[in-house]
């Protein structure tokens, strides 16, 4: 009988702080600058610069620390990881291995079996390499500088996982928490997230570890998931060929979904670490972790159950508005505003989400005042738009904030409240109908579908069609 | 008198007075390298036209009123490992040839606000790992008191520019010594002060725990006129610190009435040449007569502070050194296959072997299985010897004794045994460790005409006492003069 | 007695520190660094169990700057010092086979 195997899987996150300057020096950490051009003595490395920490970082990593319910350190200090290579200016990472900001914390996850645990070993803060570029001319490689201090958390969590569902949940949950946070946009894509796999594999049952590997360059959740599998059946394919793993850190390919060791012998992996003699210690006082802690947002789970409760959303409505923190907040106070919180929802999840992917734009970039978005519900309830109008406007507010009276004013939307010029128009088209008119009295209900087309279009679109079908529909049930 | 004869502090008086131009000054220090260089070789790069442009400049700054204090118009040398922007800064090693920086270390910048003029970039023991000046890429540096002798190191070039006239003071780091043993070697007086006085910031690191700019003068009123300018808090500096106390100048009274003085024993015992242990004994003899209590007293650990040194500066600079690869500045090997030997050929050919065997000894003690053995024994060893200076300084306002074991060594001497040229940093290096000020001054000569300097060491944050201290014997003492006044090499203008 | 130092430990160290030694130079570290360990084991006849490392001298901490962006653009100045450079870009052997 074949074995049974169980995957152990641990995760090493690195995130992208999104401050103004970089974690060491003043350089922008904006994106799509020229190469080289956000650079300084001190991100390139340059002889006789110093790095100066900045605090956004120290507050951020805190923060992360908390909402993942991890024991602060009151001192933390920095270290320098020693390595050679190109993106890595000075020769040295400064980065915290032997007393982080942050340890022993957790996040928890809902999977098929119910909630669970992950824990979290550690958070420490450092700064990001630059970028290289393969020049495929002149078979050599090109270095900018421009990310290269740019502050990182790493998260490091226990080998907690065990499997890629698991992964993705654990992932889902830090990228809420710290979008809510503000403290970065936890892109996979684009590298402002970065996930490196640690995985091993032991038969069933037992509780000794087996020897793990390190995957990299996992940049969707769709590589994730192919990798683990990968990995997974390798190592097992290993294991039953009576071989042993070996543990190394293996680079992950989506196109080939295969990996393959990044060792070579120029690289003894000895990382060397002292302590960083440039950057005295940071010490965190009660009253400034008490100031971190009471800027703390109210985070997605907390806010699925309080919606429920407080505004009587489903929970599928719930899980789907708190997403993203800007939408949650924009729900909150449009259902405050209104008393509507049905109604409110349904814009956040019906039509904002279709606008997000006709537009193509990133759900946490939507902005616009709630107060708009409330006005157009109130005015949808007083009877005063069409469904098609209401949605012409609610396109305006979500593309440029737009105020929704005015332009509903200058664009003539409100519905003919003149009941006189209603029924003018009803009658009229009864009259010009003949053939549906009877149709319709003959049982085929469905023709008043286009009768009410056709008086829709001779008012423009601006008549309560509600209104307009108990007046068709009168007309019609009298006799000719 | 000659002009070039003045102290720091006469120039810039006279030259404030208008009795002597701020150009004419120059050309009296280019004058004076032009002798001198050939024999001496105290600089590495003499900016003559950056000189001459800057005189003019500092000269209508001194008439506007721009520049009001001591240093302004004085032509001043710097050590080739402080940044200075446009101008090459090397670490005397082929690795850094042609580096021009893009930004001049914060000291350098408080020199030109004060007004002071770079005349040139001086030699030193290649990225400072050295005593003698002698693993400079460039060519030895010759002591100006003898030419078969060397100046000391690694702040060579600056103490024997001093010494030969041809600056009227520069800056010098210190890491373990390198201001002070060059000072003591070469008849000037040099300064290191408490780690965190002088910014860091553009000064090329060796062991960033330990280095410190510093000033090297004529006399000790220039050095403290010289630390009062480079003094400063700097926000680009982590370790800068914010200090007060930095009016140096005001502590020049020389009254030592009243001041308690511990002699270490272990720093005028075995191995201390006894015509430095004469001077020594001779300036406590002096400090006692100006109304200073002087007694011996006990630094057990000095022994230790040696190998404690060499593993954190190692260290440290095996870290700091990395940076140098060949990819964004300075050599880079001409042939090689591949990144990995870009690099080994790149850091092989350009670095010296001091320079390479401290790398690998630093590389080693930080290497896993080893950190804790070496590195963190290191980091105990050092908490231990500062605090048996604290004690000290809880008995004595300063500690006197020699910078050096020995006057000045013969060129080559001392490269043949490392361990041999380490041991002269016995009295040096636990300075460094426990972040405290020291200052060399000149305090006699040996029987073959060598100058020999006492070195006086004050608890951290106390240059006051030091500079207090040192003025008394400065004042005690017979005048003393430039190696260039006793060999009348003294040319341009007389005044 | 100090830690001896092989020729394993020599290659080794010279990877990390990349370096490239001749069999001279090799020679040569071995026994330099042999005679400094064994000038460096002294320290352990120093009871240090009670003493806790000291990495800073001074106990300053929380030494700060504010998140703003205030550097300029210095690239060409820090280029122009670059072995080979293309693009605004420092150029290298290539780093991936």
């Amino acid at each position: 009988m074949a074995k049974q195997y169980e995957t152990v899987i641990g995760l090493e996150v690195h995130v992208e702080l999104a401050t103004k300057s970089k974690i060491f020096c003043g350089c922008s950490t904006r994106f799509g600058g020229a190469p080289n051009t956000q650079t300084c003595p001190v991100c390139a490395g340059f002889p006789g610069a110093l790095p100066v920490l900045n605090r956004q970082v120290v507050e951020y990593a805190a923060a992360v620390g908390i909402a993942c319910n991890c024991h602060i350190n009151r001192l933390s200090r920095f270290d320098r990881k020693n390595y050679f290579y190109p993106d890595n200016p000075q020769n040295y990472q400064i980065s915290q291995f032997y007393i982080p900001i942050c340890q022993n914390g957790w996040v928890e996850i809902d999977t098929p079996a119910g909630p669970k645990k992950i824990g979290i070993h550690e958070i420490h803060m450092e700064e990001d390499a630059g970028k290289l570029i393969h020049d495929e001319w002149e078979e050599s490689s090109l270095v900018d500088f421009n990310r290269s201090g740019v502050p990182l958390i790493e998260i490091v969590s226990e080998a907690d996982m065990r499997n890629a569902q698991e992964v993705i949940a654990y992932l889902e949950k830090l990228r809420s928490v710290i979008q809510y946070l503000g403290v970065s946009d936890c892109r996979l894509q684009e590298g402002s997230m970065r996930a490196d796999v640690n995985l091993s594999v032991r038969e069933a049952g037992s509780s000794v570890l087996g020897t793990r590997t390190e995957m990299k360059n996992l940049n969707s959740f769709k590589a994730i998931t192919h990798a683990i599998d990968g990995e997974r059946e390798r190592q097992i394919e290993l294991l039953e060929a009576g071989k042993t793993v070996i543990q190394e850190t293996r680079r992950w390919d989506e196109n080939k979904e295969s990996s393959r060791a990044m060792r070579s012998k120029e690289d003894a992996k000895d990382y060397r670490y002292f302590p960083e003699p440039d950057l005295p210690p940071v010490v965190i006082s009660e009253e400034w972790l008490e100031a971190i802690r009471s800027r703390q947002p109210e985070f997605a789970h907390e806010r699925v159950k309080r919606y429920q409760e407080e505004y009587k959303i489903s929970e599928k409505e719930a899980v789907m508005v708190t997403e993203y923190r800007n939408l949650a907040d924009i729900f909150e106070e449009t259902a405050k505003l209104t008393g509507n919180p049905k109604k409110s929802v349904n814009w956040m999840t019906g039509e904002t989400m279709r606008l997000i992917n006709d537009r193509g734009v990133r759900p946490e970039k939507i902005r616009f005042t709630p107060a708009h978005l409330a006005a157009l519900i109130q005015e949808t309830e007083k009877g005063e738009l069409t469904n098609q109008g209401a949605r012409e406007v609610f396109e305006q507010i979500f593309d440029r904030d737009q105020e929704p009276t005015a332009y509903i004013e200058e664009k003539g939307l409100r519905v003919v409240k003149n009941d006189g010029l209603l029924m003018e128009a009803v009658q009229s088209v009864v009259d010009s109908n003949p053939d549906a008119v009877t149709q319709y009295r003959e049982g085929k209900v469905k023709v008043l579908g286009f009768l009410m087309g056709q008086v829709m279009k001779a008012m423009k679109g601006k008549a309560d069609p509600e209104k307009a079908r108990q007046m068709m529909e009168e007309i019609l049930k009298q006799e000719p | 008198m000659e002009l070039i004869q003045f102290t720091a502090a006469e120039l810039s008086e006279k030259i404030r007075r208008k009795e002597i131009s701020v150009l004419e000054a120059v050309k009296a220090s280019l004058d004076q390298i032009r002798q001198m260089e050939p024999e001496i070789h105290s600089f590495v790069t003499v900016t003559e036209e950056y000189a001459y442009k800057r005189a003019q400049k500092v000269e209508k700054g001194i008439r506007d009123g721009q520049y009001r204090g001591p240093l302004a118009g004085v032509p001043t040398a710097v050590k080739d490992n402080i940044c200075t922007a446009g101008i090459p800064t090397t670490c005397s090693s082929k690795m850094l040839e042609g580096f021009v920086p893009p930004y001049s270390a914060e000291a350098v910048r408080c020199l030109e606000r004060a007004g002071a003029i770079i005349i040139g970039k001086t030699n030193m023991d290649e990225f400072a790992m050295g005593s003698t000046t002698e693993t400079s890429a460039f060519g030895i540096t010759r002591n100006p008191w003898d030419r078969e002798r060397v100046p000391g190191g690694s702040s060579g070039g600056s103490c024997a520019a001093v010494a030969a006239g041809e600056a009227f003071f520069a800056l010098g780091s210190d890491t373990g010594g390198s201001i002070r043993q060059p000072s003591s070697w070469c008849g000037v007086t040099g300064m290191k002060p408490t780690y965190g006085t002088v910014s860091r910031n553009g000064l090329i690191a060796y062991g960033s725990s330990l280095d410190q700019i510093g000033p090297i003068a004529k006399n000790v009123k220039d050095c403290a006129l010289v630390l009062e300018a480079v003094a400063s808090w700097d926000p680009m500096d982590s370790t800068s610190m914010k200090r007060q106390d930095l009016r140096f100048s005001e502590n020049l009274t020389g009254d030592v009435r009243g001041f308690r003085v511990g002699i270490p024993k272990e720093y005028v015992g075995e191995g201390v040449e006894p015509d430095v242990r004469k001077a020594v004994e001779r300036a406590a003899a002096l400090l006692e007569a100006a109304g200073a209590a002087v007694e011996q007293c006990s630094l057990k650990n000095t022994r230790y502070a040696i190998p404690t040194y060499y593993i954190i500066a190692s260290a440290e600079a095996s870290s700091n050194l990395s940076r140098f690869d060949g990819v964004k500045y300075g050599y880079r090997a001409s042939e090689y296959e591949g990144l990995h030997e870009m690099y080994k050929r790149s850091r092989s050919q350009g670095f010296g072997t001091e320079v390479k065997r401290r790398i690998m000894l630093g590389s080693f003690v930080l290497s896993s299985g080893y950190y804790d053995a070496y590195y963190l024994k290191a980091l105990r060893a050092k908490a231990v010897i500062k605090e048996e200076f604290d004690q000290a300084f809880s008995k004595y306002d300063v500690i006197l004794g020699p910078a050096a074991p020995t006057a000045a060594t013969r060129i080559g001497e001392s490269l043949k045994d490392p361990i041999q040229m380490y041991l002269g940093d016995i009295f040096t290096v636990s300075v460094n460790l426990a972040g405290l000020p020291a200052l060399t001054l000149p305090a006699g000569l040996t029987e073959d005409g060598l100058p020999v300097g006492v070195q006086i060491i004050g608890g951290c944050f106390q240059e006051g006492k030091i500079f207090q201290a040192a003025c008394s014997l400065e004042q005690a003492l017979e005048p003393w003069h430039m190696a260039f006044e006793k060999e009348g090499h003294v040319h341009g203008k007389t005044v | 007695m100090a830690q001896q130092i092989d020729s394993e430990i020599i290659d080794q160290v010279s990877i990390l520190a990349k370096l490239e030694l001749t069999e001279t130079e090799r020679q040569q570290a071995m026994e330099d660094m042999q005679k400094m360990l064994d000038y460096i084991d002294q320290l352990n006849e120093l009871d240090t169990s009670q003493t806790e490392p000291m990495p800073h001298i001074f106990p300053i901490q929380n030494v700060f700057r504010d998140d703003e962006a205030v550097n300029g653009d210095d690239r060409e100045a820090m280029l122009k010092n670059a072995p080979k450079q293309k693009d605004g870009q420092y150029q290298v052997p290539k780093t991936i086979e």
